[in-house]
């Protein structure tokens, strides 16, 4: 539900005939009212973001994103991002595959299930592998017996991170490649290739800008995770907090500009992800057989 | 043998790695999705009824289902008029910094929930931003959290609408034109009909999304119970309790709601698929 | 209503759809704009109907000046080639729409509106369809709902928009046929574009070949088909042979072939080219003359008339004729047999007259 935004939108405007649309000032006034709401929605806060986090000059700014905490929450989350984004790559690839390139009862049923992370709040996602993993869980006795943590541990954010963010790169794939249909690979087949072969050198290049794609969104919500990781971290400083829970504590602790200069960091990163949404489109679009114009 | 593989053939066509593929897919889905789901609803079969429906409609409960419902609808609501409308701009009208505003409505979806959180609630507050000039208070009351869900609900209307209202067919609106309609007349009865499925479907997206949403609207909300505090935090709250039997019949509730909207969103995109095509 | 287009002409960019037109429409003519895609036809179409606006010249109505009016306000009739129906509403209300969107004071009553769609619709016989959806019809009666559509307002003006370029070829000749009863019955002023040229033929008052946004010829379809004034026409408008050869003092020699033409006696020794119809090619197994000895290559039975292959015996070259099947059936002919042909109208062209 959240997330899938196909590779078609952001197109130039449409070519209309200057007779017959509507007035000059009905345009002006609609524009106006977009900017407008667009401007308090969106370009506000993220501009807040940034000035907060200089509100105290730069020095505070770099010791809020330098502290040991600060680091320690840095190096978490890039771990658990490295885990979970090539894992769930992966599975996206072998779900699209699945789905698309054959036909079989309970494809919509799968295909839903695979939706249901987007569906459900980030605090049931946590939720679960508490009700799983802890003490009192269902495997709880046999996690305590080998001294296995996997609640308020690294392991526990890792595996809620992974299930929020396992529909992103089949959600990409799977519309992308079922536009593509099943022809280049049946003609690659005909030519003597392997199934490996078929993939790599001809479903791959086919569907690289929707897997960046998809690997880009999922990264951005792996990092960015809040409400799954809150639940299973145990919020222990420097050790189980990432860079959302990190900001969060300083904000409870009123360190307002330090929170901000966290922020700012991973809002770079949400600009360079739009930023990189854009070229691939572009790139996307370029690539794309140019339809035939009407004479 | 050669009949078998001929059978295997007529079902799943000549690729390889049917196997391979739908056997990892179902593991992974299996172990990660399934299993833990279903956990929420054996641990709530096992409970005593009693004790579920004793939690599910406690006030404060029952207060945050209002709250949360309440809330993201109004918020799925005010994005979709103002999601039409911005399609609309950024479809049919070429003005300097559209290309920019178009990639950034995208934001909600890139920026990290806990981050778009306190900055909402840095520019609500009564000194904040924008707090400061007006009379009454939005961070920390109902309107703030409507704030927050409509924040996160942008792109879903945009996005949806987009598309469609890119296709729409240039020739009806000329016939329309050519039958002596005025602009107003013809969006309102032509352009529009075809908007509305996907208007809706947004709208569902959107709404769904609201009602699970934590990380950007606890910080706004100031969570005060009976007034402030939306579902997904009270599923928190009980968890800092160790009342995992409330945690999850509460979640029990919210995640047989959110099946029902997913039920509802496909039926729309399907509805959206073959109206009249 | 009559029409004058003036001087008209519209460039997109770089490329030039449309090089000073002028053409003068009479009330009540059934006009054909033909000509093949890239030649400016719909263009002008579009023009006249206020949906795209010219860069020079002007649009009449009659005696008003319609140039900057915009097209709600030009009350014209336009049938798009694919329908443009409206697909939410049922034929019924596609039909009655124009009516619906009038301002509150010129619109009829709601009973005014049912009587004049049920008209329409009994017009286009699609009575049974009204509570029916564009989705539930085929293309053909999708066409006439649109041209009950565009009816309903009571034009002045009707333009088509190759009508039924998307139609099935049975579907097409049906609907050229009704076109051309609805046109006599109702004598609106109309113009309608094709690169069909049987269609224009077929349907047209008068037609308008157009090439590269220049007209090349205004005439009746007999004018434009017997008497074309240009190579181009000439081709566009059916099958034609070509000879070539060189024309000297008025005569043209080709081959063993030579033929007067007398209009260009003062020419001396240019390239050009004979038009020959293939209908207007005679057979016979006795020489003559004039005759080019060339043998059967091909016989093909179209109908009512036998479609001749010949290659001429001096240059090899291959020549079509038409006759009818009786006379093919009076000279038993066969493949590979040797008969002496004749061309009885031929138009000469010097092609550097007419390049560009």
């Amino acid at each position: 539900m959240s997330g899938h935004v196909s590779l078609q939108y952001s197109s130039p405007p449409v070519q209309k005939s200057i007779k017959d649309a509507e007035p000059r000032w009905v345009r002006y006034l609609l524009i106006t009212i977009a900017v407008g709401f667009l401007g308090l929605f969106l370009v506000l806060p993220l501009a807040a973001i940034f000035i907060k986090a200089f509100d105290k000059g730069s020095a505070v700014f770099f010791a809020a994103i330098s502290s040991p905490d600060a680091l320690s929450a840095i190096k978490l989350t890039a771990i658990v991002a490295l885990i979970t984004v090539p894992l769930n790559a992966v599975f996206g690839v072998a779900a699209a595959w699945a789905v698309t390139k054959f036909h079989f009862k309970g494809k919509s049923l799968l295909i839903t299930i695979i939706d249901l992370p987007f569906a459900i709040s980030p605090v049931i996602a946590g939720l679960v592998f508490v009700l799983l993993f802890s003490t009192h869980g269902l495997f709880g006795q046999w996690l305590l017996d080998h001294n296995i943590k996997i609640i308020f541990a690294v392991p526990g954010i890792v595996i809620a991170t992974l299930l929020i963010t396992l529909p992103f790169v089949a959600r990409e794939l799977i519309p992308l490649m079922q536009t593509q249909g099943t022809s280049d690979e049946e003609a690659s087949m005909t030519l003597g290739a392997s199934g490996w072969k078929t993939f790599f050198l001809v479903t791959l290049p086919n569907i690289k800008w929707g897997l960046l794609y998809g690997i880009i969104l999922c990264s951005a919500r792996a990092i960015g995770e809040f409400g799954a990781v809150s639940v299973v971290s145990g919020h222990i400083r420097g050790m189980t907090n990432t860079m959302p829970l990190h900001i969060e504590i300083l904000y409870n602790e009123y360190q307002f500009s330090a929170a901000f200069a966290v922020a700012s960091l991973m809002s770079m990163f949400a600009i360079i992800t739009l930023i990189v949404k854009n070229v691939i489109e572009w790139k996307a679009k370029k690539s794309m057989i140019p339809e035939e114009g009407v004479s | 043998m050669a009949r078998f593989q001929t059978l295997k053939l007529k079902k799943t066509g000549i690729l390889p790695g049917f196997g391979l593929s739908l056997g990892f897919t179902m593991f992974y889905i299996s172990i990660l999705v399934i299993l833990p789901l279903s956990t929420i609803f054996i641990n709530s079969a096992t409970a005593p009824l009693s004790k579920i429906w004793q939690t599910i409609s406690e006030p404060r409960v029952v207060a945050s289902y209002q709250l949360s419902i309440g809330a993201s609808f109004l918020a799925a609501g005010i994005n979709v008029v103002f999601g039409v409308l911005i399609a609309w701009v950024l479809v049919r009208y070429k003005f300097p910094g559209g290309k920019i505003i178009d990639g950034l409505v995208d934001l909600p979806f890139a920026l990290p929930t806990a981050i778009a959180g306190i900055a909402l609630t840095t520019l609500y507050t009564e000194n904040g931003w924008i707090g400061q000039f007006l009379s009454f208070k939005v961070a920390f009351t109902p309107l703030g959290i409507t704030m927050a869900l409509t924040f996160i609900g942008l792109p879903f209307v945009v996005r949806t609408v987009q598309p469609v209202l890119q296709n729409v067919d240039k020739e009806i609106e000329e016939a329309s034109a050519s039958l002596g309609a005025n602009p107003m007349q013809t969006f309102v009865k032509v352009i529009f009909p075809e908007l509305l499925p996907a208007a809706l479907t947004g709208f569902a997206l959107a709404f769904a999304r609201a009602l699970g949403e934590y990380g950007s609207v606890v910080f706004i909300a100031g969570n005060m119970p009976m007034r402030t505090e939306i579902t997904p935090l009270m599923i928190m709250t009980k968890l800092e309790q160790y009342d995992y039997a409330g945690a999850t019949a509460i979640a029990a509730v919210m995640l047989i709601f959110s099946f029902i909207m997913l039920l509802v969103i496909n039926l729309l995109q399907w509805w959206t698929n073959r109206k009249f095509i | 209503m009559s029409i004058q287009i003036r001087d008209i002409s519209k460039s997109f960019g770089n490329f030039q759809a449309l090089k000073n037109i002028t053409i003068d429409i009479q009330t009540g003519e059934l006009v054909a704009l033909l000509g093949p895609s890239g030649s400016g036809k719909t263009s002008l179409l579009r023009i006249i109907a206020g949906l795209e606006a010219a860069d020079q010249g002007a649009i009449l109505f009659g005696e008003e000046d319609m140039t900057y009016i915009s097209t709600k306000e030009r009350k014209v009739g336009f049938v798009f080639q694919h329908y443009a129906l409206f697909r939410h509403m049922t034929v019924f209300d596609n039909i009655a729409y124009g009516l619906k969107v009038r301002p509150r004071k010129n619109r009829p009553t709601k009973q005014e509106i049912e009587e004049k769609v049920y008209e329409l619709l009994n017009l286009v016989k699609l009575e049974a369809f009204a509570k029916r959806y564009p989705s539930q019809l085929s293309g053909g009666q999708r066409q006439r709902v649109a041209l009950a559509r565009a009816l309903a307002v009571e034009p002045k003006v009707l333009l088509l928009d190759e009508p039924f370029g998307a139609l099935d070829a049975k579907v097409r000749k049906d609907l050229r046929r009704w076109l051309r009863k609805l046109h006599h019955d109702y004598q609106i002023t109309s113009i309608f574009v094709t690169h069909d040229q049987e269609e224009a033929l077929d349907v047209a008052d008068r037609i308008v070949v157009m090439n590269e946004g220049k007209i090349e010829q205004i005439g009746t379809p007999e004018e434009v088909y017997e008497h074309p004034n240009s190579p181009f026409v000439y081709h566009f408008l059916g099958d034609v042979n070509l000879f070539k050869g060189r024309l000297h003092q008025g005569k043209l020699k080709d081959g063993s072939f030579e033929v007067d033409a007398p209009e260009f006696a003062g020419t001396i020794n240019k390239e050009a080219v004979g038009y020959v119809r293939p209908h207007d090619i005679t057979i016979e197994r006795v020489s003559s003359p004039d005759a080019i000895m060339a043998m059967v290559s091909y016989i093909h039975l179209v109908g009512a008339v036998v479609q001749l292959e010949l290659i001429r015996a001096d240059t090899g070259s291959f020549l079509e004729a038409e006759v009818t099947k009786d006379y093919f059936r009076s000279l038993h002919l066969k493949t590979g047999e040797e008969v002496y042909v004749k061309p009885k109208q031929l138009k000469v062209f010097i092609p550097e007259d007419y390049s560009i």
